[in-house]
């Protein structure tokens, strides 16, 4: 049983959505996430345990070595499909209640900014690591981060920002959704991004990779 | 045509432009606004910025075209007016120029291939869409830049050749890893870039935007060991921006600029200009420098 645990963690970190799946090749011809994820069900491994032991295990190996750039865009890419793939199989336990999500996290790319291929690639690393993503898309104003953090209660706000011309608007949100939700904690990144900045705008957290971001959100369930 | 290309073979140091994107919004431009919608509604400010990098000295300027293909302005619902934009943008960077060079600027769709976000034919055909529009507005070559994955770059080279008799150019963006190497956001290197890039057709490859231009010289170390032959281009970042009373500031001033220039010749560097954050003072500073050399 570890040892089907320990395969569906391999999926993920090197990205095998499925036996059909010609990626990675040095994993060619095997089962994927896919299989493997259906056959641990079977053979009545709990859902909540392939989840933490299996799929989060993987996405926190390739999560650590995207931050120390021994892997890049395209090998997360793949991990988040061998992840969502496998995530199908699980979700009917999240809807029954069976498996707890750590929390919520809301996450938007701010507005004036059309960018969202790094606010993609955290939101599915978020989800890889037990959380709940509520995606509120590109181009967010203030008002729709504010009515998302008023529907979900105690949920982490993430703001995304690829042009120095829009990240100023981060400011502006995080203001926002503070005064609208005391207490509320934002998290702020994107490529001209800095832990200055951060302190500039008065958000609370600030990571140049995802896998800070998971680490920051997990220390603070 | 040949006319950059020729002017480079001759030994010559040719100069670049700088930013746009900074400049139009001195202007005015609001984010979230369109930039290349601005080629048909704000004409005269558009030719300002390019005449600016004109008089400070460039011997060629780009087009305000960087997001021209479908995917980028169909999000603000422009998606049928592609070719007139580009169009526009060419026509506008031509009368700037007089007898200067116009590089028409191709950037990246923001779609990713591996994800299936499009098909090749798809980002195939955008980008010929785009080039066909620059081609007919009047430029001299077709300037793909900020390219991260190989596979984007090669259909863009591609779709540039076939469908124009322009010079066909293309950069990509590097960024220092933990290990110190030089990786686009893909994971390609300079080395791997240089290879299928000249395979697609580039006559002169190179790398924009980035942290600065002090990177920029191990790159084009690079790209140099790689291909001694091939022409490079340079177009630098000001440095990383920094946060000051609600604005973005890029630290490096021209003087820092122009200091590093001789040592980007001599790296191997034939045309050097600037990405975000540059300016015409920046621009001139480096015609300066070269002129010095």
């Amino acid at each position: 049983m570890n040892d089907l645990l320990r395969k569906i963690a391999d999926c993920i970190e090197f990205g095998k959505i499925n036996k059909a799946a010609p990626y990675p090749p040095q994993m060619k011809g095997q089962d994927g996430a896919d299989e493997l994820t259906r056959q641990a069900l079977d053979e009545g491994v709990k859902a909540q345990e392939i989840l933490t032991s299996g799929l989060m295990v993987g996405m926190e190996k390739v999560g650590i070595k995207f931050r120390e750039n021994k892997v890049f865009v395209p090998q997360v890419l793949m991990s988040a499909k061998a992840m969502s793939t496998a995530m199908i199989h699980l979700k009917p336990y999240f809807l029954s209640g069976e498996v707890k999500q750590k929390g919520t996290f809301i996450i938007g790319t701010v507005e004036g900014d059309l960018h969202d291929i790094g606010k993609n690639l955290v939101s599915m690393m978020v989800e890889g690591n037990g959380w709940k993503v509520v995606d509120l898309g590109t181009d967010v104003k203030a008002e729709q981060f504010v009515a998302a953090i008023k529907e979900h209660e105690n949920a982490f706000v993430g703001l995304s920002a690829l042009l120095t011309t829009t990240m100023v608007n981060m400011e502006k949100i995080t203001k926002a959704v503070k005064e609208a939700v005391p207490g509320a904690k934002v998290a702020v990144g994107g490529a001209p991004v800095t832990d200055d900045f951060r302190k500039k705008i008065g958000a609370d957290a600030y990571s140049s990779d995802p896998q800070g971001l998971v680490e920051y959100l997990n220390a603070n369930v | 045509m040949g006319k950059i290309l020729d002017q480079i073979k001759t030994g010559k140091v040719l100069v670049s432009d700088g930013a746009w994107g900074t400049l139009l919004q001195q202007k005015g431009m609001q984010p979230g606004e369109c930039p290349e919608e601005w080629n048909l509604t704000h004409p005269d400010e558009v030719f300002d910025i390019a005449r600016s990098y004109i008089e400070a000295g460039a011997d060629m300027i780009e087009t305000n075209s960087f997001g021209g293909t479908v995917f980028k302005v169909e999000k603000y619902g422009l998606g049928n007016k592609v070719f007139e934009l580009n169009k526009a943008a060419a026509e506008i960077s031509r009368k700037a120029a007089g007898d200067k060079f116009v590089i028409g600027s191709v950037g990246p769709t923001g779609k990713i291939l591996m994800m299936g976000d499009v098909t090749e034919e798809e980002l195939y055909a955008a980008f010929a869409e785009q080039v066909k529009g620059l081609e007919a507005g009047g430029v001299d070559a077709i300037m793909i830049e900020t390219m991260t994955d190989l596979d984007e770059a090669r259909l863009a080279i591609r779709a540039a050749k076939k469908n124009t008799s322009c010079e066909v150019f293309c950069t990509m963006t590097f960024e220092k890893t933990v290990q110190g190497e030089y990786r686009s956001m893909m994971g390609v290197s300079p080395t791997d870039m240089v290879e299928t890039l000249v395979a697609a057709g580039a006559e002169l490859i190179g790398a924009n935007c980035g942290n600065g231009i002090a990177n920029m010289i191990g790159i084009v170390e690079e790209i140099r060991k790689a291909n001694p032959e091939i022409p490079v281009l340079v177009h630098a970042n000001a440095g990383m921006p920094h946060y000051h009373d609600g604005q973005t500031i890029f630290p490096e001033s021209p003087d820092e600029m122009a200091a590093l220039v001789p040592k980007i010749i001599a790296a191997g560097a034939n045309i050097v200009g600037g990405c975000c954050g540059t300016t015409p003072g920046h621009i001139c500073r480096v015609r300066e420098a070269v002129d010095k050399m």
